[in-house]
């Protein structure tokens, strides 16, 4: 079996975050990173592998800008055999619709029998793209899953839903979002690193897959962001910003903190 | 004539608050737009007598459709219908796991834009606007729709049921036919209680573990403190996820939403998915060793610090202070 798992490049976590007032996007510039929820994904893929389903290769897949070539060799390290680049400078400002469509024209050129992705991409917290993807597939789709065993061709997955913890069975090919508490993704070596630049790597442009442009990019888009706005104003809280410094005074001023607003 | 569709979830013969919040507010906008609120209810739960009390809370009519109940992809076959037949122009969500999904496959199948996190909604020119937090809640945007139609799915707890809105809703029977890939996922168990039955919703007082308490064992820094307190016990989605404390006991989007007095925070980055269920919390502590955890962001009280060193002595200051 082929598992692709989709991948996204994020802004690093140690990055502070803002919204590009021209373009009204998420300014990327600065320390990009893999998405940390995808890593979780790839390890469900590498699990699966080594604990004995017949997967024949494990395919990073991103939609992104030239620099999403890292992001994509940060994957092949963590296990992916080999990985698709899809860019195209008519993608970019392409929404959640958008981005769902035109990956799931670069997985039909693939034909997985198994797409992950992680539950949410760091920057964008949409936690939608799978169940865009799926449809455009017509394969079936659950997210957020937290358990998940392959017995022949068929999944077995638990997740919380609204009411508690669901069960859900699946038979292949499906695209599943995973949670964070699906597993405790690994640290590359130094030799998966150093090997992961020699593993292939094919850049594919929205017409070599057939994506309609009409239905991609800022014009293909189905939302519009027409403006941004401060939240609304909140009192700023105390912050205590060296609590380890002196535990003792530390502690001391919680305690001062609670007797103020009559909490003992 | 634009309407907005609702999708209506519901388990042991109740409706979920957030979908009748979502009716009420859809309800609301139809009037301003110039069309009428519905709902689509998929599964065999609710009688027609109970799916018409639907129209209380503003829903004009409530499409009743037969099939698998618990998952997403055949709500997505029925609104595609219903949208397509009756003029529908937007779906809403009230939030939650399966309006996400509902919601984004929906978006693939009718070619729609979408927002997620809604938490506001308005109506211009006969159209929606959404505004929704992004980064974080940093800022909010604007974001309007383009092309025939639009889906929202809202923040949790985002829009307050009203059942005063109308008389009893029309119930229209309405025949789907799903797509193979639709039928494909199968519910085996639904809404599985895992852990220990603990009542977090009455406890005026909360300390809350997240990941950052390091190991399950040390949830009992957690119970110290909530003793020396008067308070209960409660956890993050990851923590219940790993298995360190019972679902019931799990705050936030897919677990209980709370109030208490006081919120003390051990080890919790604040997360959207906790934040809502934990914001109208009267005062917020957190003790968190990331001075970039979001939850400083809406804390009263922040404490940028180890929690193994400073929570045990939190806990024998209280006590001392009480004994005094």
């Amino acid at each position: 079996m082929k598992i692709a798992v989709l991948v996204k490049e994020v802004p690093d976590a140690a990055v502070e975050k803002r919204l590009d007032p021209a373009s009204k996007r998420i300014d990327r510039s600065g320390e990009k990173n893999l998405n940390p929820f995808d890593t979780h994904a790839l390890e469900a893929a590498v699990q699966l592998k080594e604990g004995g389903a017949p997967v024949e290769e494990i395919v990073a897949v991103t939609m992104g800008p030239d620099s999403s070539v890292r992001t994509l060799h940060k994957a092949v390290s963590l296990g992916a055999n080999r990985s698709i680049q899809l860019t195209d400078d008519a993608l970019a400002g392409s929404d959640v619709n958008a981005t769902g469509y035109a990956l799931a024209k670069v997985l039909e050129s693939e034909a997985p029998d198994l797409v992950l992705l992680g539950q949410q991409s760091d920057d964008g917290e949409n936690y939608t793209i799978g169940a865009v993807v799926a449809d455009h597939l017509q394969f079936p789709s659950l997210t957020q899953v937290v358990d998940l065993k392959l017995e022949g061709n068929t999944l077995t997955m638990k997740r919380q839903a609204e009411y508690g913890y669901d069960t859900v069975e699946v038979d292949l090919p499906a695209v599943i979002s995973v949670g964070d508490a699906l597993n405790e993704p690994r640290y590359p070596s130094l030799k998966d690193i150093m090997g992961a630049k020699k593993k292939p790597l094919d850049t594919k442009s929205a017409a070599d897959v057939g994506i309609d442009a009409g239905q991609v990019g800022e014009a293909g888009s189905k939302t519009e962001v027409l403006a941004i706005n401060p939240p609304p104003a909140k009192e700023a809280g105390e912050l205590i910003e060296d609590a380890d410094a002196d535990v003792d005074a530390t502690v001391a001023r919680i305690v001062s903190f609670l007797e103020e607003r009559k909490l003992i | 004539m634009a309407g907005i569709i609702v999708y209506v979830l519901g388990k042991d013969g109740e409706f979920n608050k957030n979908s009748l919040g979502a009716i009420s507010k859809a309800a609301q906008l139809a009037g301003e737009i110039g069309g009428e609120a519905s709902a689509v209810v998929v599964g065999e739960s609710f009688d027609d007598a109970k799916l018409a009390e639907l129209g209380k809370y503003g829903a004009a009519k409530v499409y009743k459709v037969t099939g698998p109940e618990g998952v997403a992809q055949p709500v997505v076959d029925a609104i595609e219908k219903i949208a397509t037949e009756n003029d529908i122009k937007y779906a809403l969500f009230g939030g939650g796991l399966l309006g996400f999904e509902i919601g984004a496959g929906l978006t693939a199948r009718l070619n729609w834009g979408v927002t997620a996190e809604a938490t506001g909604i308005r109506a211009e020119g006969g159209k929606l606007i959404v505004e929704r937090p992004v980064l974080q809640d940093s800022a909010i945007v604007d974001v309007a729709y383009k092309g025939d139609g639009g889906v929202i799915v809202s923040r949790l707890n985002a829009f307050e049921p009203n059942d005063s809105i109308g008389a009893a809703g029309e119930v229209v029977d309405t025949p789907v036919e799903f797509k193979e890939h639709s039928l494909r996922a199968k519910l085996v168990a639904r809404g599985v209680q895992e852990g220990a039955d603990v009542n977090i919703e009455d406890a005026d007082v909360i300390i809350a573990g997240g990941r950052g308490l390091g190991e399950a064992a040390n949830f009992s820094l957690a119970d110290d403190l909530a003793a020396s307190l008067g308070g209960t016990v409660a956890a993050t989605r990851a923590v219940v996820d790993a298995g360190w404390f019972p679902y019931a006991g799990q705050i936030g989007q897919t677990g209980k939403t709370v109030a208490p007095k006081l919120y003390l925070a051990l080890g919790i980055s604040g997360a959207i998915q906790h934040k809502v269920g934990m914001q109208a919390s009267e005062n917020i502590v957190a003790i968190n060793k990331d001075p970039n955890a979001p939850i400083f962001e809406f804390s009263d009280l922040g404490v940028v610090g180890d929690l193994h060193s400073i929570a045990p002595k939190l806990t024998e200051a209280i006590k001392a202070k009480k004994g005094a």
